[in-house]
């Protein structure tokens, strides 16, 4: 890397660091909108490797996040009495979640990909049936009123609910969030760029260009998308332990099939198999809402005098039209992986 | 033996409307191979809108017959669906139709979601409760209550889906959509002009999804902008359970599914009943004392079953119960 790059790279890193310090002196609800960002940011690009890399499409993505966040929230708070470290309980989160992914690819992966796309947007559904439903005649999920009071992170002693003063900068809980959430993140792009020059990430663009050439060429095809589909469920569980303890409350209404489109137009958007597009789309929809809190019902009452258009429904309006639209003129996404450009633009 | 034939009833009268859903999937799926996320919708909007006519004729106060109401909701909603079923083809799916598999599904899934948002405009947010029409009368068969509206929706999904067969087997217009599911290629080197075909079945497929709407309404007397994704998802079950691209198997799936769904909510409790079995019940020696019930899983369980349908389907027969295999095509 040359010089410039390198001084490129470190300006970033700085201002990454300085992000949540900034934002705090505006308000630390602002930290915590980023947070859930870059959680929503950490889901895409652990999508991208099911989506992205694998060409298999997971309609019911949160499924595997909702598993990650109840394991948190059970073995956490009150509710059973138990409040096992968070080192502990994120990779059993990760492991129940990725052993999900396995269970319900298993079936579904030795067929043509439309049926685990049907199959995974049923899946979310019924995780969401059980999570209601799950608190008679025992009580394990305490039903749609959810769990609360669930512990936050507690990293070396330090707890992430009150300030910390380090070198005479406060740090508030968010902000340490932030910082964790920043690793994690650094870690899912990490994995993904390695991933994608893999033996194994080539095999998976293999089977995505071409089932058939793939197994021909001696890819075991099913064991690989079921790699693919249970690394994406692992990637969903480690988020849902995050928002777990980040948010302190988890209830079966954060997990709707809405999220999973919200996580899937993110990584359609940005292009398919792209870390950096999908980075960039991810950000792009995550910011799009919150802008449009801010502006949708002002304009609207200017203009119209009332409010015509929810801004939720406008964003969902956004979300499923990006979808269509990106196929229709832009397959490989804003920011296409050029491989995947070649492929999505082939048949033209 | 009364609540056995009681759930027979009911899940033949689901069972009639998943089977006209589970006919626009199979239909699409069997002519271009695309699972057509956005039929729920359809199904969706075909229901509204017929509750939005209905409504209004009743506001105006006029002497009119239910089924004549019935009819003129249905007659509304019918090619308003046809209308949105031909913009789907025509926008979002032709453009599509060479590029790779992920691109038209993605585009289904999005289009579903836009036409949920629409809805959620037109119709608001709340249920809407569809206006209690006809006096709806029971006949009691042998301990168990048929009421006239599930009489009528059996009779008529019975009518439809007899028409339905006619046109595809007897007709030139049904000889050119099999000869395209066929082989596009070759049919078009016969004369077929397939986009019309392709479009004429997304267009029979949404009329289909306009009477189940209709029907789904009136039977369970509600609609909300939601409910075509688990009547979509449900349908799609019974079509893949009949076995995919095959109209007596959507038919078939349909039916078997209703059943499956009204036999499996009615029995469930009573079975998932840990006070029932001899070994439990020691275990919950105070909770099962006097009469008292561990329902595991109660009928609030009964969408878990189509899904369950489907995993069983696909792991033991993914060509279903009529069909040819289907995983072996590239």
């Amino acid at each position: 890397m040359s010089t410039k790059k390198w001084i490129g790279l470190v300006l970033v890193a700085l201002a990454l660091l300085a992000l949540p310090l900034v934002l705090t002196t505006v308000g630390t609800a602002w930290v915590r909108i980023t947070n859930l960002a870059i959680l929503f940011i950490f889901l895409a690009l652990g999508l991208n490797i099911v989506v992205g890399m694998a060409g298999l499409l997971d309609l019911g993505y949160i499924a595997f996040f909702a598993v990650g966040a109840y394991v948190y929230a059970l073995l956490s708070s009150p509710h059973f009495g138990l409040h096992l470290p968070f080192w502990l309980i994120l990779p059993i989160g990760a492991l129940c979640a990725g052993m999900a992914g396995a269970i319900l690819g298993a079936p579904t992966l030795r067929l043509r990909g439309d049926y685990l796309a049907i199959v995974t947007l049923g899946f979310g559904e019924i995780v969401r049936i059980f999570l209601n439903n799950l608190s008679q005649p025992f009580n394990i999920t305490n039903g749609p009123k959810g769990i609360t009071r669930i512990d936050g992170l507690n990293i070396a002693g330090m707890d992430f609910v009150n300030t910390h003063t380090l070198f005479g900068i406060p740090f508030t809980g968010p902000a340490k969030y932030y910082y964790v959430l920043l690793i994690l993140l650094l870690l899912v792009i990490v994995v993904n760029l390695r991933l994608q020059k893999s033996r194994i990430g080539r095999a998976w663009v293999a089977i995505r260009e071409d089932e058939l050439a793939a197994k021909a060429a001696g890819i075991n095809t099913r064991n690989m998308k079921l790699l693919a589909f249970a690394m994406g469920a692992t990637f969903g569980g480690i988020a849902g332990g995050m928002f777990s303890a980040m948010q302190g409350f988890v209830s079966p209404e954060s997990f709707i099939l809405h999220e999973s489109i919200l996580v899937l137009s993110m990584v359609v958007l940005g292009g398919m198999g792209n870390v950096w597009g999908v980075l960039a789309g991810a950000m792009l929809l995550s910011f799009v809402p919150e802008f449009l809190r801010y502006t949708v019902e002002p304009v609207q009452h200017m203009l119209f005098g009332q409010l015509l258009i929810d801004p939720e429904v406008l964003r969902m309006l956004i979300f499923g039209g990006a979808l269509v639209l990106t196929m229709r003129f832009r397959p490989a996404g804003l920011w296409p992986e050029s491989r995947h450009k070649l492929e999505m633009n082939e048949a033209k | 033996m009364e609540i056995f034939l009681q759930q027979i009833i009911n899940g033949l009268t689901a069972g009639s409307v998943y089977a006209l859903v589970a006919l626009g999937y199979t239909m699409v799926y069997g002519i271009i191979q695309l699972i057509n996320f956005a039929h729920g919708e359809v199904v969706m909007i075909g229901g509204m809108v017929a509750l939005t006519v209905i409504t209004a004729l009743v506001g105006m106060g006029l002497p009119l017959p239910p089924i004549v109401l019935v009819l003129a909701g249905i007659l509304a909603a019918i090619p308003i669906c046809m209308g949105i079923g031909f913009f789907l083809e025509r926008a979002a799916y032709r453009p599509l139709r060479h590029a790779p598999r992920l691109a038209p599904l993605i585009t289904a899934i999005g289009m579903s979601i836009v036409l949920q948002q629409v809805a959620l405009l037109i119709w608001g947010r709340d249920p809407k409760a569809f206006p209690q029409i006809m006096e709806n009368k029971s006949f009691i068969i042998a301990g168990a209550s048929i009421t006239s509206v599930q009489i009528a929706i059996i009779l008529m999904s019975v009518l439809i889906m007899a028409t339905l067969t006619w046109f595809v087997y007897r007709t030139r217009f049904g000889i050119a959509i099999r000869a395209t599911a066929e082989n596009v290629n070759v049919a078009a080197l016969m004369g077929v002009d397939a986009n019309r075909t392709i479009a004429a079945t997304f267009v029979i497929g949404a009329a289909l999804a306009a009477v189940a709407g209709v029907m789904y309404g009136t039977y369970y007397g509600i609609t909300h902008y939601t409910m075509g994704f688990m009547l979509g998802l449900k349908a799609f079950s019974a079509a893949v359970l009949g076995g995919i691209g095959n109209l007596a198997g959507a038919m078939l799936g349909g039916i078997l599914l209703g059943l499956v769904e009204a036999l499996g909510a009615g029995y469930i409790g009573e079975f998932t009943d840990l006070c029932r079995w001899p070994l439990l019940d020691g275990l919950l020696v105070e909770r099962c004392a006097n009469g008292g019930h561990v329902v595991l899983f109660g009928s609030n369980y009964q969408d878990v079953f189509a899904f369950m349908v489907l995993i069983l389907v696909l792991v033991f027969r993914p060509s279903g119960l009529l069909g040819e295999r289907v995983s072996e095509r590239a």
